[in-house]
């Protein structure tokens, strides 16, 4: 075989045509060892997950954490999303996906839209004072939001949405607002502003322009930006626990008082199965829309 | 001429501290189709677009029809625009194209049809009328880019540069195209280019730009034989003029220019009154103006030089010869072929001459 190998990697020095030789070089094989090691390292907490979620608890005290499960166990997915106890209520997590929903949604459909505005009238529509109003949004990019918890929760109060259900789709907004704005703005600056101005001559007003023309030539990075807020507020944790109220806890903070509950024994199944169901969405997100994530970068949408 | 059309009154605009215009005072004739020709930097299309609307000036007005326009929306102007990049709207097909603005003035779907047809049978988009714009030609794309003038049945029409992106053969056919719709429909057109040809084939006048300023404003033949400037002079013509510099004399009672040695006669009668002996010029003269070999022998000013290079243009031969210390480009037919090294006669007559102050820069 190797003889076969190196004939064929001779003669391929005068035909070009011919296939490349192979060759097996301590730099190649440390460049191997690196993918195989890094695939394993993200790859084993993922796999220890899904095979522990889907074993009976017994299994799970007799045996290796590495070990596949002897049988394919449904019971502890549904409990998790049905009936697992989170504090007093004994509905599963499922309670916490639908408040993700009621935030996620809105936050999304919200952020978006008034991202788009905000870049497309910075873009096209420059009034004076427009750079430095951008460039004091781009500063909001770079201060933790952390800081801004306390004051909120007095402005949320004081409007009256202080643990409610808008109240957290506001704070959502309010903190996407300066990446969003960033990735329309400089997506229309791409643009060639001689289509905004044919669009003027021809008569179209602010919102006719932004409807008409500007929104279907901005797809690629509407996909974007959805995929991006969208994974941000359904990962969420801080703002949710703050803000929602007992009623609308999303899913991450239900995820917290179900794993980190001290009552009782821990069932390891279930908390794993509810960490998967919770990781599914922005996984799910990301495998039916990486080709559209990719080609919206990739049409200059986040440079920089 | 017709009545005033178009009208800027000490029109500047300046982009933070530069001035990109300079109070430009400008009447363009209804109907008249108007070049705005200068490199690119020297604010035609900033005067296009200060027209049209799309740029706020900083000072003057702008009068269109009789109103001051100043401060209305492009829209209110009554006016059309073609882009350089043709602008079409790329999400829409070539009817969406053509029909947007009709659409956006709200008028009933019948009309804005029969617009749209009408439009697209005079420029030859009808089989084309479903396509996108990325599924077009240039050639196409531009002809979608006027035709969205056209429906809008506008009586002025102002295009920025619109055969730059062409190619050359394209941008010929095209620009015939241009011409003869204008011969058809008579709007008042402003055409925004630096292509001397376009501007001098197409013109009815010629605005020559250059630092946000008006060099001269006249009709094709006039900027092209009677240049205001020097600049106007070298900005046209391929190759441009000839400049050799020179001093005013008296030659046997006659004014006359020393240029290094030889003394070029003057016949133009102003000259003798208004200028003092000595004043430093600089003459300018066409390349085709300079005559070669035995058609030489009827001009007032003859020399011989040799031929330091020359360049076949088909039709015409380029000769790099000298004049005074100069060099001197001569159109001459291809017939007459002379070689490099050859020692020539040429010539020129004296009418045919421009005269500029060599420091001013201005016609004298």
């Amino acid at each position: 075989m190797s003889g076969t190998a190196a004939t064929l990697g001779t003669r391929s020095r005068t035909h070009p045509a011919g296939p490349r030789p192979w060759r097996l070089s301590p730099a190649r094989l440390g460049i191997y060892l690196f993918l195989g090691a890094a695939a394993v390292f993200f790859l084993v907490p993922i796999w220890i997950m899904v095979a522990t979620a889907l074993k009976t608890m017994p299994e799970i005290r007799g045996g290796s954490v590495l070990l596949p499960p002897s049988a394919l166990d449904p019971t502890a997915w549904l409990n998790a999303w049905s009936t697992a106890c989170i504090g007093l209520e004994c509905a599963g997590i499922r309670v916490g996906f639908w408040n993700s929903v009621q935030i996620v949604v809105p936050s999304v459909v919200l952020a978006v839209a008034l991202g788009a505005v905000n870049g497309y009238c910075l873009s096209f529509w420059r009034f004076r004072g427009a750079d430095t109003l951008f460039a004091l949004m781009l500063f909001g990019i770079f201060i933790p939001y952390q800081i801004f918890v306390f004051p909120l929760i007095g402005i949320t109060a004081r409007l009256g949405l202080y643990g409610k259900l808008p109240g957290v789709v506001l704070v959502h907004v309010v903190f996407a607002m300066p990446i969003m704005t960033l990735m329309f703005r400089n997506y229309f600056a791409t643009l060639p502003i001689e289509i905004f101005k044919a669009a003027r001559v021809d008569g179209a007003g602010f919102w006719r322009i932004f409807t008409s023309i500007m929104m279907p030539m901005a797809k690629p990075i509407i996909v974007v930006a959805v995929i991006w807020q969208a994974t941000a507020s359904w990962n969420d944790y801080l703002l949710g626990l703050v803000f929602a109220g007992r009623e609308h806890l999303p899913m991450t903070a239900q995820l917290n008082l179900l794993v980190s509950a001290e009552m009782g024994a821990h069932e390891y199944n279930v908390d794993m199965a509810a960490t998967l169901q919770t990781a599914l969405v922005p996984l799910v997100i990301y495998f039916v829309s990486g080709k559209w994530f990719a080609r919206g970068i990739a049409a200059g949408a986040v440079k920089g | 001429m017709a009545a005033t059309k178009i009208e800027t009154r000490g029109l500047s605009v300046a982009f933070k501290d530069f001035a990109a215009l300079s109070s430009v005072d400008l009447a363009i004739g209804e109907g008249e189709f108007l070049v705005l020709l200068g490199p690119s930097g020297c604010g035609k299309s900033t005067l296009l677009n200060a027209i049209a609307g799309l740029i706020e000036p900083s000072a003057g007005e702008v009068w269109i029809a009789g109103r001051n326009v100043t401060w209305a929306e492009p829209k209110d102007r009554g006016l059309a625009m073609v882009f350089q990049s043709y602008a079409l709207y790329p999400a829409m097909d070539v009817y969406g194209n053509l029909a947007f603005s009709l659409r956006v003035a709200g008028m009933k779907k019948a009309e804005v049809d029969a617009r749209v047809r009408h439009a697209a049978s005079m420029l030859e988009l009808e089989p084309l009328l479903r396509r996108r714009p990325s599924e077009l030609s240039g050639g196409q794309r531009q002809r979608v880019a006027i035709g969205r003038s056209l429906v809008r049945q506008v009586d002025i029409f102002l295009f920025d540069e619109p055969l730059s992106n062409l190619d050359a053969q394209l941008r010929a056919e095209l620009r015939v195209e241009i011409k003869q719709l204008h011969l058809k429909l008579r709007n008042t057109t402003v055409y925004v280019t630096h292509d001397q040809v376009e501007a001098l084939s197409l013109a009815d006048r010629i605005a020559v730009m250059r630092g946000g300023v008006v060099q001269q404003l006249a009709d094709p033949d006039t900027v092209y034989r009677k240049p205001a400037n020097r600049f106007v002079a070298s900005f046209l013509g391929s190759p441009p003029m000839n400049f050799v510099a020179g001093a005013l004399t008296r030659d046997a009672g006659r004014v006359a220019l020393r240029v290094d040695g030889a003394v070029v006669p003057l016949v133009r009668s102003p000259l003798e009154v208004e200028l003092g002996e000595g004043r430093a010029l600089s003459l300018g003269i066409r390349p085709e103006d300079i005559l070669i070999g035995d058609d030489a022998a009827a001009c007032d000013f003859r020399w011989d030089s040799d031929v330091a290079l020359r360049e076949s243009l088909g039709s015409e031969t380029l000769l790099w010869c000298s004049l005074a210390g100069a060099r001197v480009a001569i159109k001459s037919p291809a017939r007459l072929a002379a070689h490099v090294g050859d020692r020539v006669p040429l010539g020129f007559s004296s009418e045919r001459i421009s005269l500029f102050d060599a420091r001013t820069e201005e016609r004298v």
